[in-house]
């Protein structure tokens, strides 16, 4: 029949991952509330159902209740595409996440490019969304978010380079499977490749909050002060579309950070690897991303580029040159 | 160049401190008062609207129908009443009215009151929809607070 398992497979596969995607998305606003109301010593949402659980469910409600204005002038196919831009490359990119040895949608053999090219995606989205909005703050504001993520694709990319000469494979379940057996075998503590392990991660990390237009890299959203940046147009559900678009971002991001240096599903002490470590160290990482937007103030566009372009990136470069020289040495 | 290798350090250094101390915070028990749940003890000091004094001797208020409050009030919001007092000296209040939508708060009704007959109350949670909430009648308050 045509009911074979392979379309029942990708069946599920597609469900579960639309419905982590979208899960993620509203719960990650409900723990970024709930966080940053802990560090300021306040309780966050707590009125909406027990804990405040039933608060996205209520925000989402009322994003989709709102009238779909569209304001006059705009590009109607651009305005309209621009979310879905922003939140189907998120959701493309876990196509290849391996989540645990068996848990994974498929195993590309290019699967780390594969999440690249999908996370530049979103970026075009955004100065769709912008351009289409004949706004000129929004566009100005779009073209900061390319400027911001052209400048730390860079940073990133050598760090991954370093990586892919260490473990000789672009497929993320064999960069994971090379990592197994304790955390001393994770590639943040393989000082045998190169001692700036560490660093690389977490340059890693800076350019991910970068990527993500998260704080304190988010002067150009700013959805807290600005009216949004780049979505300054958006009504309703689009504008929680670009929302749900940047965690489902986060996610990507930690999940990619997870896989490649920490180890992935593999147990700290080589016991009992399996789906549920990848969880506890990808919402530790997305616990840390929060942490850190209510830490630091945003910094201004220019000291962002300089932190890119005179730090991240020479760091970058000497540790590749650092890591080729000792995988030829040893 | 020494420069350059020193802020690095020192700033990345610097980022971890400043994360340490807002992870203290997060675990510090939280200082919010949920106000509608729980209110805030009011301050002794607090000047609320003006209320009248209970005199714990003769049972009822000081007031002894002066009128120096009426006269005292720049914004005219004090209406009051009285009437001889049987068999004896003085008179006794039947009414007090305070229209607090006029009234600026300025204390001059309690500060001319010959014999310390009104005080400011402790009231603060006073929002509502029509104006004739706030013509308080004061001898009534006092008579709810205590009966």
């Amino acid at each position: 029949m045509f009911l074979d398992s392979e379309l029942i497979r990708l069946l599920a596969f597609v469900l579960g991952v639309v419905g982590f995607v979208a899960m993620n998305a509203a719960y990650l606003v409900w723990l970024e509330r709930k966080e940053a109301g802990h560090i300021q010593r306040r309780i966050g949402p707590k009125e909406v159902g027990p804990y405040g659980l039933l608060q996205p469910m209520a925000d989402g409600l009322k994003l989709m209740t709102k009238q779909l204005i569209t304001p006059d002038g705009v590009d109607p196919i651009l305005f309209k595409v621009a979310p879905i831009l922003v939140m189907v490359p998120a959701i493309m990119s876990f196509v290849t996440l391996p989540f645990s040895e068996t848990l994974v949608a498929r195993n590309l053999d290019v699967g780390l490019l594969a999440v690249f090219a999908f996370a530049s995606i979103n970026v075009l989205g955004l100065l769709l969304g912008a351009w289409g909005s004949r706004n000129k703050y929004a566009v100005i504001s779009a073209a900061r978010v390319v400027s911001q993520n052209v400048a730390y694709e860079i940073p990133m990319l050598i760090i991954i380079v370093t990586l892919v000469m260490i473990t000789g494979t672009l497929n993320l379940h064999e960069i994971v499977t090379l990592q197994t057996g304790g955390f001393w075998h994770w590639n943040v503590l393989k000082f045998t490749a190169s001692p700036l392990m560490p660093v690389a991660f977490l340059i890693f990390f800076i350019c991910m909050l970068a990527e993500t237009n998260r704080a304190p890299f988010d002067m150009a959203e700013a959805e807290s002060e600005l009216v949004a940046g780049a979505f300054t147009e958006y009504p309703g559900m689009g504008f929680g579309v670009f929302f749900m678009g940047e965690y489902a971002n986060i996610v990507v991001g930690t999940s990619l950070a997870t896989i490649l240096f920490l180890g992935g599903w593999d147990c700290p002490l080589g016991l009992f690897p399996g789906v549920h470590w990848f969880l506890i160290k990808m919402y530790a990482l997305i616990f840390v991303v929060i942490w850190i937007r209510w830490t630091y103030p945003r910094t201004t566009f220019y000291g962002l580029l300089n932190l890119s372009w005179k730090i991240l990136i020479p760091v970058a470069f000497f540790n590749l040159i650092l890591t080729s020289a000792m995988l030829k040495v040893f | 160049m020494t420069a350059y290798f020193k802020e690095i350090i020192s700033g990345t250094w610097s980022l971890f401190v400043g994360l340490g101390i807002t992870i203290v915070y997060f675990f510090k028990p939280v200082v919010t008062l949920q106000y509608p749940h729980e209110t805030v003890p009011m301050t002794p000091r607090y000047r609320g609207h003006i209320d009248l004094v209970w005199d714990e001797v003769r049972g009822t208020n000081k007031c002894i129908v002066c009128n120096g409050c009426m006269k005292a009030c720049p914004s005219n919001c004090i209406t009051l009443a009285g009437e001889k007092a049987e068999g004896g000296k003085g008179k006794v209040l039947t009414q007090y009215t305070l229209d607090f939508t006029k009234c600026s708060l300025c204390g001059l009704c309690v500060e001319v009151c010959p014999t310390e007959a009104l005080e400011f109350s402790k009231e603060y949670n006073l929002a509502g929809f029509d104006e004739k909430d706030y013509v308080f009648d004061l001898l009534k308050r006092l008579e709810a607070k205590h009966s």
